[in-house]
């Protein structure tokens, strides 16, 4: 560790960069704050006017409630969708052996390594023809199940020590009671890093709903805000209170979780 | 592998006969001695079978019906064509010859390509920063940490927004902080000369994190004490970054750039939030995925999709192959 003195100009240095990170969110505060005509005066307003009630015509203009509750109840569905398939395929890939074990898991990696482009638009067909277009069932369906969320897991039941599931063996427990009642709490870091990085997913996604939704109460928050620019092109204030607050609960989900989620991507970087 | 062949120690879980137990050595991690001794096809051994086999189930009937026969479906698409009433045509190559000859793609693929190059150029950048981050001490690298990931875990639909109004020619902060400085800003979001490398410094900024929390964990794997021999061989700071940190870190800079070359050349959602389908500019900003979305969900044209969509695929395969031939040279695995 370099002396105080040196250090410094690394400070200064990365301070800056943080401020480039940060400042694009105090703007969009700031503005969410302003009357439209502040927002086309020059030089800027630094200091906004308070117009909270920018706020509540976000409420008023779209149904942002009902689009909150969307990617909520989105999010909710596939994270525990996605823990359960997910930790269940990875136990199996990384502790049992069936014959084809091998073969299903590169089967399962060549899902990671196409665009998303290709399968699309057959998910999209399926979902329409199963008459689930406008529907909570159809936007989260696809996203039920994750290739990734498997691939990761198995990476972390790989790097849990065998003896506490041989005690269990011994003890006359089966496989299924052995991955719930053992490996599951063993793992519970790894599927709270998991679970997480699929919040974060989910609540971002924009294409998917994008395709399946065209109903604005049925909408997630992503497509609502397109759809609410669209609609108020210039109206800054009110485009930018609206997405702060679409983007408020995933930065407080990060500062809550903050060392899973850094952890989670560390995984998978490092394999 | 017929049940008759179970031979008479199917106890392999109840007999308590020559097993390793948990007091068994460090020295087979990763291998299972219990069922590598349980003879071939016993009842024990049909059990684990049927239980590997019933606990992937769910997953793998999600993933055939949702990924995998879509990829199946996608390919056959791109050789047939949509009739106006349902039902397909075979055409051969003619969706391939039409993608290739649309008057759209060189720009396209240029626009798609340019991007995919400002996003690598990033990754240096956040070498920089995660080495910078490294040197402090704890409680200021997390805070960094933490500023440095917001806009990571931000709406990418609602950083857009952002972006789109701080680049705004007339009345966008950026224009104005140049203006301070003497310089008469363009148009970055209206003018398709910009447009790329705007949005560009968008996806490094809010990738910068990301990188850097991979690059931190691969800087804290160098040992301490290669540092410390460098520095009493006379070795300077930025001779240490270029003789032990680069080299050392290069199994995590290959892991970035290959997902940023793959997510680069997918760019599609900041055409359509930070530009907006009414842009003048953008006809000279359409990335190639881009071009699958319109083709596949504005205009219909599904067959062509596919095929843009399977090139795509196969020109990531190509790339992240040669990545991978390539990485031979450079990336040192310690």
């Amino acid at each position: 560790m370099p002396s105080r003195q040196r250090l410094w100009p690394i400070h200064v240095i990365l301070a800056v960069g943080a401020a480039a990170m940060v400042a694009p969110f105090l703007w969009q505060l700031i503005t969410s704050l302003q009357t439209t005509g502040e927002t086309t005066s020059v030089p800027p307003h630094f200091l906004p006017s308070w117009q909270w009630s920018n706020y509540s015509q976000v409420f008023h203009d779209t149904k942002f409630a009902q689009q909150f509750m969307n990617s909520v109840s989105q999010t909710v569905i596939r994270v525990l969708a996605q823990v359960l398939f997910c930790s269940m395929a990875a136990y199996a890939f990384a502790r049992l052996r069936f014959p084809g074990r091998n073969a299903l898991f590169l089967l399962m990696l060549a899902v990671l390594m196409v665009p998303s482009q290709v399968y699309l638009l057959p998910q999209y067909q399926l979902v329409q023809n199963m008459g689930l277009l406008n529907t909570l069932a159809g936007v989260v369906l696809p996203g039920l199940f994750s290739a990734f969320g498997t691939f990761m897991l198995r990476q972390f039941f790989m790097s849990l020590p065998d003896e506490v599931e041989e005690a269990a063996r011994l003890d006359g427990a089966g496989t299924f009671r052995i991955f719930w009642s053992v490996m599951l709490p063993l793992a519970k870091p790894g599927l709270i890093s998991m679970g997480v990085l699929t919040v974060l997913w989910s609540w971002n996604d924009l294409l998917w709903p994008l395709v399946v939704v065209n109903d604005d109460s049925k909408m997630p928050l992503t497509v609502g805000l397109s759809t609410l620019q669209g609609e108020h092109l210039t109206e800054y204030p009110l485009l930018m209170a609206g997405s702060l607050l679409a983007s408020l609960p995933m930065i407080l989900v990060f500062l809550a979780a903050q060392r899973r989620i850094t952890e989670g991507i560390a995984l998978t970087g490092t394999k | 592998m017929s049940a008759t062949e179970s031979s008479p120690v199917a106890a392999g879980r109840a007999a308590p006969g020559p097993r390793p137990g948990p007091e068994r050595g460090p020295g087979s991690p990763g291998t299972r001695p219990v069922a590598g001794r349980r003879p071939r096809f016993s009842k024990a051994h049909m059990k684990e079978w049927a239980w590997g086999y019933a606990m992937i189930a769910p997953l793998f009937v999600g993933l055939f019906l949702f990924y995998l026969w879509p990829i199946v479906q996608s390919a056959y698409f791109s050789f047939t064509s949509w009739g106006a009433f349902g039902g397909q045509q075979w055409v051969g190559f003619q969706n391939y010859s039409s993608f290739l000859s649309d008057p759209q793609l060189p720009r396209a693929a240029w626009n798609t390509v340019k991007y995919a190059l400002i996003i690598l150029a990033g990754i240096p950048v956040s070498i920089v920063f995660a080495a910078l981050m490294n040197q402090v001490s704890g409680k200021y690298a997390s805070l960094y940490r933490v500023l440095y990931f917001l806009p990571v875990v931000s709406m990418p639909a609602a950083v857009a927004m952002v972006w789109r109004w701080l680049y705004n020619g007339d009345y966008g902060l950026i224009n104005y902080l140049l203006s301070l400085i003497g310089i008469h800003g363009p148009h970055w979001v209206s003018d398709d000369r910009y447009t790329i490398w705007a949005m560009g410094l968008v996806g490094i900024w809010s990738s910068l994190g990301y990188n850097m929390i991979i690059f931190a964990a691969g800087l804290k794997n160098i040992p301490r004490q290669y540092y410390e021999a460098s520095s009493l061989d006379g070795a300077g700071r930025v001779r240490q970054f270029f003789s032990i940190t680069l080299p050392l870190l290069s199994p995590s800079i290959f892991f970035v750039s290959v997902l940023s070359v793959i997510g680069g050349l997918q760019m599609f959602d900041m055409v359509l939030m930070m530009l907006g389908k009414t842009n003048p500019a953008l006809a000279g900003s359409k990335t190639i995925a881009y071009l699958f979305y319109e083709d596949a969900f504005v205009t219909g044209n599904q067959g062509l999709a596919a095929a843009i969509a399977v090139v795509l695929t196969l020109v990531l395969l190509a790339l992240t192959a040669i990545q991978f031939r390539l990485q031979k040279r450079w990336v040192h695995y310690a």
